[in-house]
């Protein structure tokens, strides 16, 4: 399983992609593996202001219904709206075609407390062996 | 804790073929081995095969076995003849089901009755219980001495027929040969299942449940045969419109709320739960069992409230993404006079209130 260096991750297995004050959030390559076939997927509202842990999507597999945490502050810029009919992207690319949504940062300060692709590797490591 | 579950013996198996394992019942059993809908897919259209020995077995001998099993069971057991399999609710006095369950008629008094994983213990009790009315019945709990494999879908009758010189073509659906020579082991191979297509399900000593795997795995690829988990068999069952214990059935439902009634005989004079059920069936059940399609955007879950005119009127027992039909469908417990097809409703997912219609069940029919 591979992680795109560029990103920063959450314990609950989301990504962020920031480039300059925006941010691309999906799920990474481990949480769409860990549940299984996604046949849906809640997506936020462009607009909505969430903060750091707020729950912004609901992602759900053949058995599992799955809350996605918001990794950074911010507002809701773009929503992944192929994922309504097509929510398998997720598990055929999360961290490209299967992002979930775009936001604008509300304190870059955020990203302190996210995992770097060396930290998140080590993390995943142990919650596979735990 | 994974490491805390019971294991059967495939248990190895099962995580060599990268089967991803959870706690059910108790049992440390593979969820999935590549993907839910694959699977679920290759029974329908090939084959698949699942490590079933949690199911518990009971078995009842003795010159008074028919006698306790037309007590503690609706369906009528007289007309069961050696080698054939029937299946029956089993009731407490409140016509709640304590069970539902396959009976197999192994002749001479003697029958093998094949439980819910969960429900071993509290079967057996009350059975049990139930026998100390009679002199002559023994029953004893076989569970840890048997092993059991389902083998699946519209492929299953050649792939096992290689196997077994016992002759399939012959065995109808419901019934079942025991003493068979198959992969090299000794075993009851029966034409049964969980999945709404055609099968066969083998009972045999646990340890040779590897033995026979690996027999039915070695011609795998030339038959589209896949190994098979727990997510699929409950996606197939659902398909199929059938029941779950602990889902659509527990101690407070009844068979006639649950559209079982078919299996209960009211011509027996006497059976656990006769006098409730009976008045239920004559009065209307105030609540039933219905099927429903979302119309939409959500899948239905366990639990999830149902609604009638802005009123919470009953609950979701299974939902789930259809696989075969492609389409977020439903079961669960509505009012009396909103079980009719056509009928709408309202399914609470989280904070959205999402149409729904009642449907027909069984929602997916084998060759339709």
């Amino acid at each position: 399983m591979r992680f795109p260096a560029e990103f920063k991750y959450t314990k609950d297995h989301e990504y962020i992609n920031v480039d300059g004050n925006e941010g691309t959030v999906g799920l990474s390559d481990y949480a769409q593996d860990q549940l299984g076939d996604i046949v849906f997927v809640e997506l936020p509202e462009i607009g909505q202001e969430l903060a750091q842990g707020d729950v912004f999507a609901v992602v759900e597999s053949v058995k599992a219904v799955s809350d996605s945490y918001c990794p950074a502050g911010g507002t809701v810029v773009k929503v992944n709206e192929r994922l309504l009919d097509e929510p398998e992207l997720i598990n055929q690319d999360p961290h490209g075609e299967g992002w979930i949504m775009v936001i604008e940062l509300a304190d870059v300060a955020d990203l302190d407390n996210l995992m770097d692709l060396e930290t998140y590797e080590t993390f995943v490591e142990e919650v596979g062996h735990g | 804790m994974v490491e805390d579950l019971k294991r059967t013996p495939l248990y190895q198996t099962h995580v060599a073929h990268g089967g991803k394992i959870i706690d059910f019942e108790g049992w440390a059993l593979p969820v999935q081995f590549t993907s839910i809908i694959d699977e679920h897919r290759a029974v329908r259209h090939a084959a698949g095969l699942f490590d079933v020995s949690d199911m518990g077995e009971i078995m009842v001998e003795g010159a008074d076995s028919l006698a306790l099993l037309q007590l503690a069971l609706t369906n009528n057991m007289e007309r069961g003849r050696p080698g054939q399999v029937i299946y029956s609710p089993m009731c407490n006095e409140q016509g709640g089901v304590v069970d539902d369950l396959l009976i197999y008629c192994m002749g001479n008094d003697r029958y093998m009755l094949v439980v819910n994983a969960g429900n071993i213990e509290k079967d057996y009790q009350w059975l049990q219980g139930l026998a100390a009315r009679f002199s002559h019945v023994s029953v004893s709990n076989e569970s840890d001495d048997v092993g059991q494999i389902a083998l699946q879908g519209p492929n299953s009758q050649a792939i096992l027929q290689e196997l077994t010189d016992c002759n399939l073509d012959v065995m109808k659906y419901y019934h079942f040969e025991d003493k068979v020579n198959v992969g090299g082991i000794e075993g009851l191979v029966s034409r049964t299942g969980y999945t709404g297509e055609d099968g066969f399900e083998v009972y045999c000593k646990p340890k040779d449940t590897p033995v026979l795997w690996e027999a039915l795995m070695a011609n795998a690829a030339s038959w589209d045969l896949v190994p098979a988990g727990l997510g699929c068999r409950d996606t197939l069952r659902f398909e199929a419109g059938m029941p779950l214990y602990g889902q659509e059935l527990d101690d407070e439902r009844t068979p006639v709320e649950a559209k079982l009634s078919k299996f209960i005989d009211f011509t027996k004079e006497e059976f656990v739960g006769r006098e409730r059920l009976l008045k239920q069936k004559e009065e209307k059940p105030k609540i039933r069992l219905i099927g429903f399609e979302m119309l939409g955007r959500g899948i239905p879950r366990t639990g999830y409230p149902l609604l009638s005119g802005g009123e919470e009127v009953g609950y979701v027992t299974t939902g789930s993404f259809a696989p075969s039909l492609n389409k977020n469908l439903g079961m669960g417990y509505v009012p009396w006079e909103l079980r009719k097809i056509g009928t709408d409703l309202v399914v609470q997912i989280r904070n959205r209130e999402v149409e729904a219609r009642v449907v027909k069940t069984p929602f997916y029919r084998k060759g339709k």
